[in-house]
């Protein structure tokens, strides 16, 4: 591009196992600017390429929800590290993707950084914040602690190319669970480099794997996987009927649904806007805002452990 | 030869150790009884005593006698269906002569075969002072009749074995049948003759550490010259963990019985490093009595070769590579 | 101990560390020498060698530096909380950066093995500034209201025996909670919170922000009384700590004291014995005894104890004394002579008193200052090595015969910091537990330190506890 230089296109492929295939079907499809100007061909994913995906996450989710915490938040804060290093390349892709200008999208691009960071912390703390010990009426130790839910699929924002995507992403695997994400049908580009990223953050390949493509045609047999755990419908989020279709297949073998609107819940200390809570177009989000816990919470299971704790002898204590 | 075979109904460790565990192994209830009474392992407390002792630094004449000590302690080992005359000679070979450009390196201390190789390995071996070791007891699995086990044994000293390592029942170990895993441990050791036995418990299937404590004292109270981890051909093999477990059996047990028994960790030591982490483990916890091919052995292929190459950079000060070694 | 296979020296080398010859105080982001000028040597307790020469601070010094931290207060305390998050990520990943050479240093000041400044104090050090990182911008979520606020200038006064993962303790969560600081490194090892300084000044932090004063008591009495601190934070000894407590009186300082400790370890007939020895070696020779939290009172079951005496006495004659920077050493040095004389005499008054004592074999280097790995059998609670903190290599063993027993003799004491249970009986473990009047409380093992998990005493061993959500209430204005 310049000097007359004739620069080299990336061919943008699926992160899939901490692998980057193409699409098994071999379809790619055309990805163009705001204003219509062709960025490249993304892998138009097939069901085929969802069901791998799966599998690589479910392989993925011993190791990663048996790491500790701590090497979790390394990881998490690893990626923060590398996406700085890459600033300028996010920055151009948001751009291209989102039709902002350059100041706009490095600041988009500023505050995925950030939220990284913010839930880079997270990973050992969520924790102390939803667990604890139960004051049980009765001799035992009674002990509630949150463990991941599983295979999660993501349906990331149509719009927030990148901001609206990690902050979908990073809340998922924070606590330990591993992540298939549909990305943005129309600005799947910052994704796929995304998933550059994360292949050198030190992250166990398979926790994240992202696929482009239309995302009714890898949603619907995501939403009704057997061995997916959860949904994050968020990027169903303008079309209200898909949305419906992929919580009632999801009901198949319970996943724990995110429902669109839960992107619109206030954060903390926000005023509720009337209304807030109803099923409304997601891509109003904003992404920006104090992101709160309800993401990590979404995707948690409790468990309580009971055991005696009895007394010191059979008579008491004589001391 | 003349041998007087110990009496099935007792092995060797009573007889020197006295009859302190005669009880134990009265009956079924009794050896359970008594297994089961052996203190608790801790899982988390024993592998990070592993990891601390494998963190140990071994540098210059401490590693070069540890290398030489380890080459001594191999029992160089092929145990593939593949297996031929021409391989086991070939490694038979190696295991007399390692290193073709230094005699001085020491010989292993054993070839480790299948029992219709052991002539062979005990022909190409003759004079060499390097042992035969023959697995034995429808290895790995040990899925067969007892008679068909003995015989298996049979064959093999008669081929010139010296050392059988067998392999226990698991399935009848982990149903809780103690007295069936004792009863076959002592049928095979009256098989032996003079060879000395090693009795392998794969670990890995055993799973609980506490299982491989067990495992242990029903193997050295049954007359195991040498009690091993592994047959090499399951997942989980010889592990820092499970040898310092076995290591604090046989300390302990010398302690009680004053009979002393071998350790041999087998499968996945691969690296002179790993090789040096298990004889840290050796002489910080049964201690240096051993620190002898009589006492200690690794079952291992690759090995040899990788600790060669070290052996070759102590001496020359440059590192070495596959190619100066020898493929066998 | 001879053996045939006797480890060759190992050292960790020396030149991944380069001390000066001197060192100032670093006030509001600058190094500077005492206003009256003094210094004052650090040695290395290992060989007595002079390692460097540091400014000494007197009562205008603190005087500056609570300055510099107010000033630097307000801004500090106004930033985003992710913006103070990224500062403490930035320290917590250089500390992790230059952690070998952090190690090395503070072997050499401390006495304590590479093996454990290498293995346990760095790692711990990154990891809480880490942990703290994250709680900067998530304090709503902490459980103390919305928008809590931060106290002001902390002063804070650090032991010789982990001085780094002391300054750590001190340091995260009061600036992750939007305080400024003052922190008084020990006369024995100021060494590390030099270098401290110098990460905070390659992590951009702004002046003022963390200010560091060495030099001896006087110096911690001033920052203590200095009417502009507004948080007073102590690891010491239980007469500092009581001292401390008198003299902030009547003001509006909040305190925490972490003080001293006469720990039980517990060990019942059903306990996994390997483990448990191993368990009682960590808990009373790791870092030379020379910690408050030490397993110092081994209460042993007495169906066991001979079994269990002869165990421990083995595997402590394996414990290898000598070089601290050899990578292969288990025991250091005493941190310095004025330590070893204490614990000579406690020593002495234990066996004057009639326990028995036994010392590991293991030969004394000639310079330095060392004690061998020492136990006293035949001891009760009236002896003086089963009341008094000794801080050192010393283990005094009691048995009991009961559960209720174990717990009584256990709770015995003024200090009530930490102790171990060893058992496989998991209702055992969790009714003893829950009579013991003790802070931490470690079961079927001992001397685990997380950045997320609380720390801190009951009556004499101190109050208030650090680490975990709960360490950041000390620095909130809750």
């Amino acid at each position: 591009m310049s000097d007359g230089r004739l620069s080299v296109f990336k061919t943008y492929k699926l992160y899939v196992g901490g692998k980057f295939p193409r699409s098994e079907s071999g379809r790619v499809y055309e990805v163009t600017d705001s204003k219509g100007a062709w960025l490249g061909h993304a892998p138009q994913s097939s069901r085929k390429d969802a069901r791998d995906a799966v599998v690589a996450a479910r392989k993925a989710f011993g190791g990663w929800s048996g790491a500790t915490a701590y090497n979790r938040g390394q990881i998490l804060y690893r990626v923060a590290e590398m996406l700085e290093g890459r600033r300028e390349q996010f920055v151009r892709e948001v751009a291209d993707a989102e039709g902002l200008s350059k100041s706009k999208a490095a600041a988009v691009v500023d505050a995925a950084i950030d939220r990284w960071v913010w839930y880079a912390g997270w990973t050992d703390k969520i924790g102390q914040i939803v667990g604890g010990a139960n004051p049980v009426a009765g001799p035992f130790l009674n002990l509630s602690t949150p463990e991941p839910t599983g295979v999660v699929t993501v349906l990331a924002p149509q719009e927030s190319s990148f901001l609206g995507l990690v902050s979908v992403i990073a809340p998922v695997i924070a606590t330990g669970n591993t992540a298939v994400v549909i990305a943005s049908a129309d600005a799947p580009l910052p994704a796929l480099s995304l998933g550059e990223v994360l292949a050198t953050s030190d992250l166990p390949g398979g926790v994240v794997n992202i696929l482009s493509g239309r995302t009714a045609e890898l949603a619907v047999p995501l939403a009704s996987h057997q061995d997916v755990n959860a949904i994050d419908l968020t990027g169903a989020g303008g079309d209200a009927e898909l949305a419906k279709e992929l919580e009632t297949a999801a009901a198949d073998n319970l996943k724990r649904v995110l429902r669109p609107s839960a992107s619109r819940r206030p954060a903390k200390g926000e005023q509720g806007e009337k209304g807030a809570d109803r099923p409304q177009p997601v891509d109003k989000a904003d992404w920006s805002a104090d992101p709160g816990t309800h993401r990590l919470t979404a995707f948690l299971e409790t468990k309580t452990v009971w055991h005696p704790t009895g007394a010191l002898g059979a008579s008491g204590s004589s001391y | 030869m003349p041998t007087t075979a110990p009496s099935p109904k007792r092995s060797a460790a009573f007889e020197q150790g006295g009859a302190s565990f005669a009880d134990a192994t009265a009956s079924d209830g009794a050896l359970r009884r008594f297994l089961h009474g052996l203190p608790g392992v801790d899982a988390v407390g024993l592998e990070a005593r592993a990891a601390s002792l494998g963190t140990r630094s071994i540098k210059t004449t401490a590693k070069a006698y540890a290398i030489d000590l380890a080459i001594s302690m191999i029992d160089l080992t092929t145990l593939e269906g593949a297996d031929t005359p021409g391989k086991v000679r070939a490694l038979a070979a190696k295991a007399v002569n390692p290193d073709p450009t230094d005699r001085t390196s020491p010989r292993t201390a054993a070839v480790c075969v299948y029992p219709d190789m052991a002539a062979t390995a005990a022909a190409a071996l003759a004079g060499s002072g390097v042992k035969v070791a023959s697995v034995a007891t429808a290895f790995p699995a040990g899925r067969a009749a007892l008679d068909v086990k003995l015989a298996d044994v049979r064959d093999a000293v008669a081929a010139g074995a010296d050392e059988i390592d067998m392999v226990i029942d698991r399935g009848a170990f982990l149903s809780g049948r103690y007295l069936k895993v004792y009863e076959e441990i002592l049928a095979v050791k009256a098989e032996c003759g003079r060879a000395r036995l090693k009795v392998i418990f794969e670990t890995g299937e055993l799973s609980t550490y506490d299982n491989i404590r067990r495992a242990s004292w029903l193997g050295m109270l049954a007359g195991a010259d040498f009690i091993k981890t592994s047959t090499g051909k399951v997942a989980v093999n010889a592990t820092p963990a499970n040898t310092l477990l076995m290591l604090e059996a046989v300390r302990d047990f010398r302690e009680q019985t004053g009979v002393q028994i071998g350790v041999k960790p087998a499968g996945g030591i691969r690296t002179s490093k790993d090789a040096i982490k298990f004889l840290v483990l050796v002489n910080e916890t049964a201690g240096e009595d051993w620190l002898d091919n009589h006492w200690f052995r690794f079952g291992a292929s690759s090995l040899l070769n990788d600790l060669l190459m070290q052996r070759q950079k102590l001496s020359t000060g440059r590192y070495s590579g596959p190619d100066y070694v020898t493929v066998d | 101990m001879a053996s045939a296979f006797d480890y060759a020296p190992a050292p960790e080398s020396r030149s991944v560390v380069d001390i000066a010859p001197s060192y100032g105080l670093f006030i509001d982001g600058e190094f500077t020498e005492a206003a009256d000028g003094k210094v004052f040597k650090t040695v290395s307790p290992s060989s007595e060698e002079v390692l460097s020469e540091v400014a000494r601070a007197g009562a205008e010094d603190v005087d500056r530096a609570v300055k510099a931290a107010r000033r630097a207060f307000e801004k500090w305390s106004a930033l985003p909380g992710s913006e103070r998050a990224k500062y403490l990520f930035r320290i917590a990943r250089i500390i992790q950066e230059r952690s070998r050479e952090l190690a090395v240093l503070e072997t050499l000041d401390n006495g304590k093995p590479i093996r454990e400044t290498r293995d346990a104090d760095l790692p711990l050090v990154a990891a809480h500034f880490f942990y703290y990182a994250g709680w900067a911008d998530k304090l709503d979520h902490a459980g103390y209201g919305a928008n809590p606020r931060p106290l002001g200038v902390a002063g804070q006064i650090i032991p010789w025996n982990f001085p780094l993962l002391m300054l750590a303790w001190k340091i995260a969560p009061a600036l992750a909670t939007g305080n400024t600081v003052v922190l008084k490194p020990a006369e024995t090892t100021p060494l590390s919170a030099l270098f401290f300084a110098d990460i905070c000044r390659q992590a951009g932090l702004p002046r003022g922000v963390v200010n560091i004063l060495t030099g001896y008591g006087d110096a911690g009495s001033a920052l203590v009384e200095h009417p502009d601190v507004n948080k007073v934070a102590f690891t010491g000894s239980t007469a500092v700590g009581k001292a401390i407590a008198r003299q902030i009186a009547g003001t509006d300082k909040k305190a925490t004291l972490e003080l001293g400790g006469k720990g039980a370890n517990i060990v019942f007939d059903d306990a996994p014995v390997d483990q448990a020895v191993e368990g009682i070696v960590t808990g009373i020779f790791f870092n030379q005894g020379q910690v408050c939290c030490a397993g110092s009172r081994l209460l042993v079951q007495e169906s066991v104890q001979d079994e269990l005496l002869h165990s421990l006495k083995r595997r402590l004659s394996t414990l290898r004394l000598g070089d601290p920077l050899d990578k292969n050493t288990d025991i250091g040095a005493i941190n310095s002579e004025e330590q070893l004389s204490r614990i000579t005499a406690l020593v002495e008054s234990g066996e004057a008193e009639g326990a028995e004592r036994w010392s590991a074999p293991c030969e004394l280097p000639s310079a330095g200052y060392w004690f061998a790995p020492t136990l006293f059998t035949n001891v009760t609670q009236a002896h003086t090595v089963a009341r008094d903190e000794i801080f050192g290599p010393v283990l005094s063993v009691l048995s009991f015969r009961t559960p209720d027993e174990a717990v009584a003799k256990a709770n015995n004491t003024q200090y009530g910091l930490s102790a171990g249970i060893w058992t496989e009986k998991g209702s055992r473990i969790l009714a003893v537990a829950g009579k013991l009047r003790a802070g931490v409380v470690w079961a079927n093992t001992f001397n685990k330190f997380d950045p997320t998990s609380p720390f801190g005493g009951y009556k004499e061993s101190g109050f208030g506890r650090e680490g975990g959500r709960h360490g950041l209430e000390a620095y909130l204005d809750v």
